[in-house]
């Protein structure tokens, strides 16, 4: 293979990486835009914790003297998963549940401004610089002709590819197979309906926040070791992408966000390929544009259909 | 008291410790090139004790608080104004008199404050240009300040390259915020509401991104700087006159030279600007355009059946609160002498945002009462600045629980009929 | 080339694969009122919103004054003077009525920013043209008096006559009436009744309109359309209508 097509493999490569993450982000957004027709807009800084607690609890647990990787990820994940999660429930106990049913702005300011509560309430009780964790996944599988370019799959990469995996077909399941799977299925369709049949619907929109933010966690502990540094600020551009990636595959759709979440990443991948890294915002931001415009029920969603 | 709101308040007291602890309680630091984490100290583990006792309490006696807050009565700053006819013939006279208070005061006092008072003045703009895209047309814009970037860079740049002065680009600024806005406008006020708030919010950050790159014109992250400022009819503030056979202010009154001279001066024209602002916005909510603004934030659906394009009039919100924006944007050019893509990050729209919802949505004089207030509080206490965000989002968060009308309603100008 | 103000051919709507019209076909001459009935749920609502442009038909063609005009966007629909009200009142509640009234001439002002911001005598001459014909038509439905009161503060059969003379304002040649009398005492269904047949009359339009309310549609229509399950049943005279076997078989059925 020649050099350029190798390097495209390598941007594919990468691109599906930085894409599953994604992916699992915009779940998140999908999701609860699903059920309440609103944007999360906290969500970015849900996954900013989600990383920091990984780091916190890697650090911690080093520091006492652990040493098995595995067992210190396991733990880490599931520390992230369950801080995260509680902030997302107190995300939408506190900012969206008492205004539900009032003009739709007021939920979305609320939001914001606990987007904002957020951020820098970390900046004030971490700092606002870059924390930085040496690599812990290291090594990978490297192939292609050295003196052409050599194409590297990391091990990280590949725990990724195969967390995202596993997230996504534990979702699937618990969506179409659970109870609760199908009273979230029940209230997206039609939450009014839902809550008359009996149905606890706000313990299905609080589920659903919590389900995101468990998304995002894992999305965070990801992307936080991939990367290897983190700081308050991650989450704004993380969580704009993410969305974009949801709008891309068309919000409301798990499956949409999935494949957004993929097209976002590699679109970005190629677009640093060619172009200075920085502009790789840029694309992703004029993608979402250019979606909008042309095709606003996205890939996979359906076209909404106004009720007069 | 119920034993249910017992447990309900241990339950929110256990999630504040949750929440707390983890990143309150420990904190990352990197001590060479490995990670470690610090407990916090005793005084930290005090504050986050204290919270979790609010969260206990509140939760515990939340009938109680909410009774007692229900008895305070809402302070309806609109019904401490005399009743409407006696306000109709005060009114210009109030006016009038805050307008030469304005003029007045600033060769009384010190040129920090003159200094305050334009930055004041700045915001005041930005707030009435938002409120006119969020407060009146209900469009919730999260990346205004891209607006204002491109007003600032717009007279930075004519002025550096084309050496245009202030007064020719300040309309030229506004129209380029106009036109920025129209074309990001017009993709996506077609669609739902919440879809223009994440792409203005992209817009914002683009904005950005692309004046730190763009080094050969935009002079990237270092900015411009040395750019001119105002001049009065060609009358320069300066000590000597820049350009040949100019003369500056000082020797064309024949009067010393003093550096406060230019100081007020950009105040007035501040004011001035603010004053022709104000005038726009009430013109406008009266006029037709601003009636369909409303009306198109009461029912759309009605509005699109009696032959109103909607997205026309939400166009022209957004594209006229872009053009404040611009405006503003160009003044703080002119007043700084130095811009870079530092002055128009996310959090300057946060703020902006903050002041609207603050002062009350489509409320002039509420909007105007916040700037002052959301400027002047953290120059008063300067020790707290780092938690000024924090408590912007908080403020955000309760006023839409507790008052999402703001401090001082919007009375809108009703039009009267008369028989 | 007789007088057709509407002209709708083999109307259909799908949402996915739901038909929820199918075929319907029908005309609206001059100076006409022409109803729609069946029983709920037949598409009724549907075809209203085929026709004032709130949904693209799937299908079928809708001329109005001999011009094709499906497909074009609702707010160009009404502007070519096809005017519609809504099942649910839907004024602009915390407007006065004069206010409203306004609102609906929207297009016929001069918003042109300059000329607003400086009052300019195009301006205000079109501005007292609106605010005439508000009060023309505020005293036609008998609300002048309550002009300058809040919309949303009215009498629900007042809100109802706005809405009427909202529309009314917007000088149309064809109302679309969506259930207009639902909800009205007996009394006021029939000063809605009178008022429907002036607007014929005197003001020289055609009327469309759905209604449950028997006696106001057999008592005004000049012809009926009866749809069933979004597709057409009959159509005819009232009399013709009244003792259609298929359409009393379509109500009774249903009872």
């Amino acid at each position: 293979m020649s050099e350029l097509s190798l390097y495209l493999l390598q941007q594919l490569i990468n691109g599906l990486t930085i894409g599953s993450t994604y992916a699992l982000i915009a779940i998140g957004y999908t999701m609860v835009y699903g059920i309440i027709g609103m944007i999360n807009f906290a969500h970015g800084e849900i996954y900013m914790i989600g990383s920091y607690v990984t780091f916190i609890v890697i650090a911690g647990l080093m520091g006492m003297g652990l040493v098995s990787l595995p067992v210190i990820l396991i733990i880490a994940l599931v520390v992230a998963v369950v801080i995260a999660s509680t902030y997302g429930w107190t995300v939408e106990r506190v900012a969206y549940r008492p205004l539900r049913g009032s003009n739709r702005l007021i939920p979305l300011i609320s939001a914001i401004g606990m987007s904002i509560f957020l951020q820098n309430f970390v900046v004030l009780s971490q700092g606002s610089r870059d924390v930085a964790l040496p690599p812990q996944v290291t090594g990978g599988w490297n192939f292609g002709d050295p003196s052409v370019f050599e194409v590297s799959i990391s091990y990280m990469q590949l725990l990724i590819w195969a967390a995202t995996l596993i997230t996504m077909i534990g979702l699937t399941l618990f969506i179409s197979r659970s109870r609760m799977g199908r009273a979230c299925r029940a209230c997206s369709e039609d939450l009014g309906m839902t809550n008359l049949l009996g149905i606890d619907t706000n313990r299905i929109i609080a589920l659903t926040f919590i389900i995101g933010a468990a998304l995002a966690a894992i999305a965070g502990l990801l992307l936080s070791l991939y990367y290897g540094v983190v700081n308050p600020f991650v989450g704004f551009i993380a969580g704009l992408k993410a969305f974009t990636a949801a709008v891309l595959g068309g919000i409301g759709s798990i499956p949409g966000a999935m494949l957004g979440g993929l097209i976002l990443g590699v679109t970005e991948a190629m677009t640093a390929a060619f172009f200075p890294s920085e502009y790789k915002d840029v694309v992703a931001f004029s993608l979402l544009v250019l979606i909008l415009l042309f095709r606003p029920s996205g890939l996979l969603g359906k076209p909404e259909v106004e009720k007069v | 008291m119920s034993n249910s709101k017992f447990y309900n308040a241990i339950f929110a007291a256990g999630i504040t410790l949750i929440l707390a602890c983890l990143m309150i309680g420990i904190k990352l630091d990197n001590e060479g090139a490995q990670l470690a984490v610090k407990g916090a100290t005793a005084e930290q583990w005090g504050w986050i004790g204290l919270g979790i006792a609010i969260v206990f309490f509140s939760q515990l006696f939340s009938s109680q608080i909410d009774a007692m807050f229900g008895k305070i009565p809402k302070p309806n700053l609109g019904a401490m104004l005399p009743e409407e006819r006696k306000m109709a013939t005060l009114k210009p006279w109030l006016i009038a008199a805050v307008v030469v208070i304005m003029l007045i005061w600033p060769f009384m006092v010190s040129r920090g404050s003159v200094d305050l008072a334009t930055l004041t003045l700045i915001y005041i703009m930005l707030g009435l240009g938002l409120n006119i895209v969020v407060g009146l047309a209900g469009l919730l814009d999260l990346g205004f300040v891209a607006f204002y970037a491109v007003g600032a860079y717009t007279y930075a740049l004519l002025s550096e390259y084309f050496g245009l002065s202030f007064w020719a680009c300040l309309p030229i600024s506004a129209g380029m915020a106009a036109l920025f806005g129209f074309i990001l406008g017009f993709p996506v006020l077609r669609l739902r509401g919440d879809y223009l708030a994440i792409v203005t919010l992209g817009f914002g950050e683009i904005i950005r991104i692309l004046l730190n790159n763009w080094s050969a014109v935009t002079g990237g992250p270092s900015g411009i700087s040395g750019i001119a400022k105002p001049t009065l009819f060609g009358l320069e503030f300066t000590r000597r006159a820049k350009e040949e056979g100019n003369v500056p202010f000082h020797e064309f009154l024949g009067i010393d030279y003093s550096s406060s001279y230019k100081v007020i001066f950009l105040y007035l024209i501040a004011v001035l600007l603010v004053l022709f602002v104000i005038y726009v916005i009430n013109r406008l909510m009266r006029m037709p355009i601003g009636r369909a603004w409303e009306a198109l934030r009461d029912d759309e659906i009605a509005c699109r059946s009696l032959g109103l394009n909607r997205t026309a009039i939400k166009l022209s919100a957004f594209t006229l609160g872009a053009s404040t924006a611009g405006f503003a944007g160009s003044f703080f050019a002119a007043r700084q002498g130095f811009i870079s893509p530092e002055s128009f990050i996310f959090i300057e729209s946060a703020i902006i945002l903050a002041i609207v919802v603050l002062g009350g949505m489509g409320s002039q004089v509420g909007v105007i009462l916040a700037a002052i207030v959301m400027t002047i509080l953290p120059e008063l206490a300067r020790e707290f600045s780092e938690y000024r965000m924090l408590l912007f989002g908080l403020l955000m968060v309760l006023m839409m629980r507790w008052r999402p009308e703001g401090l001082v309603p919007m009375k809108r100008p009703h039009l009267e009929l008369k028989q | 080339m007789s007088q057709l103000l509407l002209d709708v051919n083999g109307l259909t709507m799908r949402f996915g694969g739901l038909v929820a019209v199918n075929g319907v076909d029908l005309t609206v001459k001059n100076r006409q009122i022409v109803s729609i009935i069946g029983p709920n749920g037949a598409g009724k609502t549907t075809v209203f919103n085929c026709l004032s442009g709130f949904y693209i038909p799937s299908d079928g063609s809708v001329m109005f004054n001999g011009k094709q005009i499906a497909g074009l966007k609702d707010y160009q629909i009404s502007r070519q003077g096809l005017v519609r009200t809504f099942q649910h009142v839907r004024l602009f509640s915390k407007m006065t009525v004069i206010e409203n009234m306004l609102v609906a001439q929207h297009r016929h002002l001069n918003t042109n920013l300059i000329s607003g911001l400086f009052k300019t005598p195009n301006y205000r001459r079109l501005e007292q043209e609106a605010m005439d014909r508000a009060v023309h038509w505020l005293k036609e439905v008998d609300l002048l008096e309550f002009a300058n009161r809040e919309a949303g503060n009215l009498a629900y059969g007042q809100q109802r006559r706005l809405e009427i003379a909202r529309c009314m304002v917007t000088q149309p040649e064809l109302l679309l009436l969506d259930e207009p009398a639902a909800g009205l005492n007996p009394n006021e269904t029939k000063e809605l009744d009178e008022l429907i047949i002036k607007l014929r009359d005197e003001h020289e339009i055609s009327v469309l309109l759905i209604e449950h309310d028997m006696g106001l549609v057999m008592g005004i229509s000049d012809h009926i359309y009866v749809i069933a399950q979004g597709t057409p049943l009959a159509d005819g005279s009232p009399d013709e209508v009244k003792n259609n076997p298929d359409v009393i078989k379509a109500y009774l059925g249903e009872e």
